[in-house]
């Protein structure tokens, strides 16, 4: 299976907002943000098509997220994930003491992974942040 | 004819920019029109009231249960009063005479106050206190600025209104809007496409192709528009954004290399010469002619987003970028603005410094305030799992700090207020559903530019739901009645 080295970074998107304020437990929420912007020739490279599903694993955790076309080609070893639950799952904590994580540039490798779904915010909760 | 009620000049609860010529349309305490606002705006004014809990819960047995505003608040103090090292944190999406009682409450419990910009513009506010700011308001912008930067910031998708309202498409007293040529630009990018189509086509079928150009190769390696007197866009960062297709010229950096490159052009400022070709993937001729755009604009501004304060060099970054400020002032006025995310960041700044003196990560837990980012600091605390509980105001770090902190973070008692579902609150030990400032409750709120602004007061909030402010001080009342207690036994 072909993976890729890449540098991730998480931000804002106009979707990402109306998202979070129409509602986080919304569908339009997880549409949003439970996704990865990738460079169609790095698409083409992993044999992952429009909305199918990728992993990213970094040092700090994975996530399953949907695997979106980036309009802003080219940017090839580079993705975009919006800032969200899933994002967070890849972040680096390190704060260089400065109390600011690193949320930009985070190294991590990318395979598909159609057998794998994406959670849903409760799921993703229930699956990292059980709480009896 | 029957008139709408319209509800005028009223100020978006969402981005540092703050708009406050937003207009709406309410009927029967409901808003079913929205004028002027941005996506964002809009979908905040017109679905606030959707995931919504209408009734304070408390966990038991695993499961959240609806119990009444005074076993809540019972609950909360209880958590707070016994704890010995809580944090207080978020407070940037919610006005500032609520952020006022929960610095009163920091210091009652002994915690850590903390807002949102310790994972944004922390690392700005460390740097300013060590470099200084030059900078100004919005409206100095709008009328006077004739270059502006946006470094590391995406204001199309994050603050969707700035550019419209206080930059580049906005016609100042001594500025004119760059619209129409941003729509002639558009014009000649689609004719151009069209052209290369049909040249294609006429290719693939045997036909006349259009000939190459033989026009002389531009000397300039920069767009016309920038070596122009009228206002100009540049935008740097690290992928090519919404905001990089309406700027005039974009400048695409190395991942992790902005600091280089700021020092790069305060090198070339002065004069010195650099031996290299290229610095962070930029060629030093494009660098050199870039600064000369600097130089000769009237009034430069740069904006910089947190594309500078999350990656590599975090706060050394702004140390550059306020520098290279400071360093053009030398020859023209040039100023420098952080791009604030939510609407009262700034508020929660201003408030914590008026109130303790320092303005984000504020320690109480000797008596008296300490401010040491990277030791007091709410992520870190966090990440160390120093913290034994929580309250969280109008924030979702659940969703938005890294997977360690967050783990931490709802392992102790977690109290949430806000008014509606988040991660955090479906964490949470006790979660106060709370009227929305802004739409529900009138407040003050600052702008990016630090700036005041009130929040208007537009619908009624759902029956027996209180605002952020009289919920905290019914906290505080609680929790100075048990310590009294506490004493006295």
């Amino acid at each position: 299976m072909p993976r890729l080295k890449v540098s991730v970074l998480t931000g804002r998107t106009i979707r990402q907002g109306q998202g979070k304020e129409y509602g986080k437990l919304s569908e339009r929420y997880w549409k949003s943000v439970a996704i990865c912007e990738i460079d169609p020739e790095d698409m083409k490279y992993l044999g992952v098509k429009e909305n199918e599903n990728v992993k990213i694993i970094a040092d700090y955790g994975s996530v399953v997220v949907r695997a979106v076309k980036s309009l802003r080609a080219p940017h090839r070893s580079v993705v975009f994930v919006p800032y969200g639950p899933w994002a967070s799952m890849i972040v680096n904590p390190e704060t260089h003491g400065t109390g600011m994580p690193s949320f930009k540039g985070i190294t991590a490798t990318i395979e598909t992974a159609s057998n794998e779904q994406v959670l849903s915010l409760k799921e993703l909760l229930k699956q990292h942040f059980r709480k009896e | 004819m029957k008139t709408l009620p319209i509800v005028s000049n009223v100020t978006c609860p969402v981005c540092g920019s703050l708009c406050d010529d937003i207009e709406l349309v309410v009927e029967k305490n409901i808003i079913t029109k929205v004028k002027n606002a941005c996506g964002v705006g809009e979908s905040k004014f017109l679905g606030y009231s959707t995931h919504r809990p209408l009734k304070p819960l408390i966990r038991k047995k695993g499961e959240l249960v609806e119990v009444s505003l005074i076993e809540a608040v019972k609950k909360s103090a209880e958590i707070l009063a016994n704890s010995t090292y809580p944090i207080l944190y978020g407070w940037s999406n919610t006005n500032c005479e609520a952020i006022r009682v929960g610095v009163e409450l920091a210091e009652e419990v002994g915690g850590v106050i903390d807002n949102t910009s310790t994972v944004c513009h922390g690392p700005s506010v460390l740097s300013i206190q060590d470099v200084g700011f030059p900078t100004c308001t919005l409206g100095q912008v709008r009328h006077r600025a004739d270059l502006v930067f946006y470094w590391g910031s995406n204001p199309w998708s994050a603050h969707p209104r700035h550019i419209e309202r206080y930059t580049n498409f906005t016609d100042g007293r001594f500025r004119s809007s760059t619209w129409n040529r941003y729509l002639s630009s558009l014009g000649a990018y689609r004719a151009k496409q069209r052209m290369q189509r049909a040249s294609k086509l006429a290719g693939e079928i045997g036909q006349a192709t259009v000939p190459e150009s033989t026009a002389p190769e531009k000397i300039s390696h920069l767009p016309p528009a920038l070596l122009q007197k009228q206002r100009k866009m540049i935008v740097v960062d690290v992928r090519r954004t919404r905001t990089a297709d309406i700027a005039d010229y974009f400048l695409q950096v190395a991942p992790n290399k902005d600091y280089e490159l700021l020092q790069a052009f305060r090198a070339l400022i002065r004069d010195e010469e650099l031996d290299v070709d290229a610095v962070a993937g930029v060629p030093i001729e494009i660098l050199e002619e870039l600064v000369d755009v600097m130089v000769s604009s009237e009034f430069g501004v740069l904006f910089f987003g947190v594309g500078l304060t999350m990656s590599a060099g975090k706060l050394r970054n702004i140390d550059a970028a306020l520098s290279l400020t400071r360093d053009l002032n030398q020859f023209t006025k040039f100023l420098i603005m952080p791009m604030r995310g939510h609407y009262n960041v700034t508020g929660a700044n201003i408030v914590s410094t008026w109130q303790t003196g320092y303005p984000y990560a504020v320690d109480f837990s000797r008596g008296y305030p300490r401010y040491n980012p990277g030791e007091t600091s709410v992520t870190d605390i966090l990440s160390r799992g120093e913290s034994d509980a929580a309250l969280i105001v109008a924030s979702d770090p659940v969703a938005h700090f890294p997977k360690v902190a967050a783990e931490n973070l709802v392992k102790n008692p977690l109290i949430v207020v806000d008014p509606e579902t988040s991660a955090t609150s479906l964490m949470a030990d006790v979660v106060f559903p709370s009227a929305i400032a802004g739409v529900e409750v009138e407040g003050t709120a600052y702008r990016m530019d630090m700036v005041p602004l009130p929040l208007k007061k537009v619908v009624k909030p759902p029956k027996g739901i209180l605002s952020d402010h009289q919920i905290l001080l019914r906290i505080l009342r609680e929790v100075r009645r048990l310590k009294k207690r506490q004493k006295e036994a």
